[in-house]
Formats: C-alpha cells, structure tokens, sequence
C-alpha cells in the first residue's frame, strides 16, 4: 500500500479542497472570480483615464470657437484671439441661453462704443458669458481669459511707452508660480478611485462562494448533514474561509497583472506625469491587501449567514460593498492630511498607502506595519464573530 | 444504543418536544411514528447534537451528548430531514467528503464507498454529478454518505418521503440488513404501513410527548384493536397527519 492512498486530511483542508473543487465546476462563480471581477476595474479605469487625459489634451491645441456679438467694433482684439486659436464664431441673438443650452462653452460680447472708448483710451469692457458649473467648459473660459488678459496687457504696455512711461511703473509686482506638485501627484485626482477598484475586486472574487458556502448551503439544506459530521464549526469554517480567501486572491493578482500591461497604454507622459503600475507597485499593493482578503471573506461569511436565502445574500453583500466607497469617495473630495493612525484603520490605510505608491513617494516599513496589524486585527475579530454565528443553532436549519 | 430521557425544546410558547424519553435497541429497527408536526424531527436533531436539548439527556452507546458531542456523532449514521446534496459533485465525491469530515484513510474510503455503493444498488450513477438526481438517487446518496463511517447507531428521518414503490422497498430492505448486522437503527415515519411491517418497537409521539412505547403485537393487544392503523388512530387521538 502506498503511503498516499492512508494520508488523512485535516478538517480544515478537507473543507477547503472540496469548495475549491466544487466552486471550480461553477460558471458563474468562475467567471466573476477571474474575468468579469478583476478585468472590469482596469478596462474601467483606462477607458475613463483615457477620456479625460485626451479631453484636456484636445483642449489645450484645439482651435476654439467662440461666438463673438459686436466682432465688427473691435477687429483688433478679434486678430489678436484669432493669434491665440480662437475661432470667432457667429454673433448668437442670446448669449445667455446660448449658454445655458450648453450650444457654446462661453460667448464674449463687444459693446458698440467700442471703437470710440478705444481712440479716445478710455477703458472698455468686454463681457464673457459662461456657466462654472459645467467642468467641462472650464479650459475654453480659462484660455479665452488668458487671450483677452494677455491682449489688455499688451496694449495697456504700448501706450505707457507712448506716453514715455515704463510698462514697469503699471505693474510693479510680478507673480511667480512655482507648483511642487510632482508629476505623479498631479494625478492624483484621477487615481482616487483606484484603491477602490482593487478592494471590489477582493469582493467580487470570493462573494459568490461566500453565499455559496454559507447562506447557498442552507438554502440547499446540505448544512445540516454537513454538521451531523463529528467536526467542530470552527474548522468547517475556517476551510471555507481559505476556500473565498483563494478565490479573492486570484482575483486580486489578475486584477494587479492586468494593470500592469494596461498602464502601459494609459498616456500618462502627455500631461507631464509618471505612473507605475508595474511588479514592484503590484507587490506593495498585494502585501497591503492581504489582512483586507481576509476581513472582506469574513464580512461577506458573516453577512452571508444572517440571510435565509442565496438571492436575499447576493443583496445584503451588495449593500456591503458599497461601504468599501466611504473611504475613497472621503479621501477624493476632501484633502486630509494623513497621520499615522490612519494607516492602522482598516480600508483607510490600505486607500491612503495605495494613493502614496501612486504619488511615487513609497510606502514607508512603519506605514506597513501599521496597516497589515489594523486590518489583521479586525479581521481576526471578524472572524471571532463568525465563529459564534456558526455555534448559533438556527445556522442549520433550513426551513 | 440509543436513550433518550425526558426531553424537552421550546421554540419561543410553542413545546415542539415536551418530556421524550425511549430507547432504541442494538439489532433492532424503532419506529418513532406519529403525525407531521408531532415534534420527531425536533427530537432526532437533538439525538444528532444539531440542537441542545432544554431539559433531558440523550446517550449513545453511553456516551452524553451534551458533554461529548463529537463522540456521539462519530457513533451515529444520521439521515437528516434535509437530504442536501452538493450538486456540483458526483455520487461518490459526496460519499467521500463526508468520510474524509470523519478522518477515514483513502484507502478504507474507497473499499467503504465500494461496498456501500453496490448495498444500494447506485453503480450506475456513482460518477454522475447530483444535479438532476432523482428523489430515490439522492435518497440512496445520502444514504450512502451518512453511513461511510460504518456507524453502530443509524438515524433515519422519513427516509422514504418521496420514494416511489420499487425504491421504499429496497431501501426497506436496506434497512432490515442494517438490523441484521447488529445495528441500532431509529427512524422516523408518519405512514402506519411502513412502521408496522419493519418495526420491533414503535414509539408513538403525539403533540410533544410519548403517547405510547411497545412492540406491535403489544400495541395492538393494548389498544384492543385487531388492526394497527385503529390502534394508532386511537392512541392519537385523531386521524390527523397520519398516512396509510
């Protein structure tokens, strides 16, 4: 007799082979563990990065059309925004539901005293009609200011040296932008959201065996034979736990290949930024990640177990999944100044370290250490209470 | 060998079991007969240790199982109410995760499987995955997977709800062969038939409680009743809930 065929299994692993191989058997489970899970954030991601790093480049070159009411009193000015790539459209009859019915991103309007004001070297207004709340708008209104700015300036200069003066004597204090932020950071906006993407992969990766394994086995009545078996709770627990923690994790590391090859063809180096999404932030990120597999396997084990039926699981875990959002949606909206306690809550320390790999600037070996003992230790009492919900008798039975 | 003494469970005002006590012999076949919702589910899922017990004790082969669950399990084959089966795997991976859950060696499971699978006549959906079973195919798969541990004491919870004829009577068979080996097998039944022609002992459960503990032949002299389906009836009292 060969010494394999007498090998007996621990309960653990028993548990754990037999939901890995039976889950392996499930289409849908597979395709949201290792396709639609962890492919769907980056394709996300690039689509959307793409839009707008290609939105703001286009706006930048693009010649920019700019209905102008009275173009004919000031042939000067509209030369000089021709200069600038400034497309003069046709006057519109009203700028101001032009406008509002988003057919121009700004108008500008010349008064008809314009020429007159002008010879007489009186100042003139001209008027600009756009809407701040449209983002989008918000680089044509900010060229066409620059252009118009730049043109009174221009002007304001040569008729202080017709009078003799110094351009100098007008303006005697110069403001010098000097911006710190690194080319990473400057993205930092658009990559608020990547922490996310990762941590909704975690859960799509191990959600439909954590229904399956908890509140799909009531539903099918197989808990309760499952318990007339001489094992403690605990250790078909923890079998199924190591069943979704695996399944997570695959997720997880197609997800951070996936990013990696994508990265390559995000234009990041058009707007003057770095980004890294290679092995080495794959690593980090995994390493920070880890306690999470094992607290969100837990969560959605313990969720999964209040619920009586797998359809009323699936839509307490979407509940749960959206509060991986809060810290994300926190941190894009509101500049926080990270200390060091933040690191240790869990989700938020995993947000705020992925955000500093991103910036470029590395996560320190304290940063770490305070993030995988935050998370760990929730986790571990996640798991506490799990543990008791499976002593509960109502576990097993089905109807 | 089974006991049980006393037994009571409570779900909130309603006494599901209120004051169980019978035995269940080695070698022998015990009825537990009474009409659905009598409380002999209750009662056998304390027997397997899925519940506690209010009041009272249940020994198996003299262990408590209260204070040694696991023990007691390990002793017992138990066809829950609940047959779920994994349907995502085979006949005989079903069988062989529930014998590798009781720490049995490969080789001994699959001699075990073997034997059990030829018992119950299922060579040829052995390897076919549960999904699609039959009532009868999944009956004999958890059957077979509750008994891969080859216990002493057997519990059966109406193993042949649903059963066309062809199966109730193997499956009858089965359990008469169980006997034979010196088994202890308790089983639970609302139809009077089946109790009658298998049973040693019958122990009749109406609302909770024991209404009567014999052998047939005892039933029937007690009751005065030639026939047992008028003895049962008027043990209970009522017609209600009981099959033919």
């Amino acid at each position: 007799m060969s010494r394999r065929s007498t090998v007996i299994r621990g309960t653990v692993l028993t548990v754990f082979l037999k939901e890995v191989r039976e889950n392996l058997r499930d289409r849908r489970t597979l395709i949201s563990a290792f396709l639609t899970g962890p492919l769907l954030g980056p394709l996300l991601f690039v689509m959307l990065i793409n839009l707008t790093l290609n939105r703001e480049l286009d706006k930048a070159d693009r010649p920019l059309p700019v209905p102008v009411i009275g173009a004919q009193y000031a042939p000067h000015l509209i030369d000089a925004l021709k200069a600038g790539g400034v497309v003069p459209g046709a006057a519109v009859a009203d700028p101001v539901r032009a406008v509002r019915e988003q057919d121009a991103d700004v108008v500008l309007r010349i008064a008809a005293n314009y020429g007159e004001a002008w010879r007489k070297g009186e100042p003139v207004q001209v008027e600009l009609f756009f809407d701040s709340s449209r983002r989008d708008a918000g680089t044509a209104v900010a060229r066409v200011t620059r252009l118009l700015q730049g043109y009174a300036r221009e002007q304001g200069a040569m008729r202080l040296v017709a009078r003799g003066l110094s351009p100098s004597t007008a303006w005697p204090l110069q403001v010098a932008q000097r911006d710190q932020a690194t080319p990473q950071a400057r993205a930092e906006l658009l990559f608020a959201m990547l922490p996310y993407f990762f941590v909704i992969t975690i859960f799509m990766g191990g959600m439909y065996l954590a229904i399956d394994l908890t509140a799909g086995e009531r539903e099918r009545q197989s808990l309760e034979p499952l318990f007339a078996n001489p094992v403690p709770r605990g250790k078909i627990l923890y079998g199924k736990l190591a069943a979704i923690c695996l399944f997570s994790c695959a997720s997880l590391l197609i997800s951070l290949l996936a990013f990696a090859v994508v990265g390559r063809f995000i234009p990041a180096g058009r707007i003057g930024m770095e980004l890294d999404l290679g092995i080495h932030f794959a690593v980090y990120v995994l390493l920070l990640m880890l306690p999470l597999v094992l607290l969100l396997s837990t969560l959605q084990t313990m969720v999964a177990a209040f619920a009586k039926s797998y359809r009323e699981a699936q839509t307490y875990l979407s509940l749960l999944m959206m509060v991986p959002l809060i810290p994300s949606i926190v941190l894009a909206l509101l500049p926080i100044k990270a200390r060091a306690w933040m690191y240790a809550v869990p989700l938020l320390g995993q947000n705020l370290g992925v955000m500093q790999l991103l910036r470029g600037d590395g996560v320190s070996a304290a940063q770490i250490a305070l993030c995988l003992a935050g998370s760990l230790l929730a986790a571990l009492l996640a798991v506490l209470v799990t543990v008791q919900l499976y002593r509960s008798e109502k576990l097993a039975i089905s109807a | 060998m089974i006991e049980v003494s006393d037994l009571h469970k409570a779900f909130g005002a309603v006494k599901a079991v209120d004051g169980v006590s019978f035995r269940a012999r080695d070698g022998e076949i015990t009825g537990l007969l009474g009409p659905n919702g009598a409380g002999k589910t209750t009662a056998l899922r304390m027997l397997y240790t899925l519940m506690a017990p209010d009041r009272g004790q249940v020994r198996v082969d003299g262990i408590d199982a209260a204070l040694e669950p696991l023990a007691v399990r390990r002793r017992l084959g138990v066809l829950p109410d609940a047959r779920g089966l994994y349907k995502r795997l085979t006949a005989r991976e079903n069988i062989d995760y529930f014998a590798r859950l009781h720490g049995l060696p490969d080789e001994l499971i699959r001699r075990r499987g073997d034997a059990l699978i030829r018992a119950l006549d299922m060579g040829d959906i052995a390897d076919r995955r549960t999904e699609g079973f039959s009532q009868g195919q999944r009956v004999k798969t958890a059957i077979a997977r509750a008994l891969v541990h080859d216990p002493r004491n057997v519990i059966l919870d109406e193993p042949t709800n649903g059963l066309d004829v062809m199966a109730t009577r193997a499956l009858r068979r089965f359990m008469v062969q169980l006997k034979a080996e010196g088994r202890c097998v308790l089983f639970s039944s609302h139809i009077m038939q089946e109790v009658a022609a298998l049973c040693d002992r019958i122990v009749v459960i109406a609302h909770g409680r024991v209404v009567a503990d014999e052998t047939p032949d005892a039933l029937r002299a007690q009751t005065g009743q030639a026939n047992l389906e008028d003895a049962f009836v008027k043990i209970i009292g009522s017609e209600e809930g009981l099959a033919a």
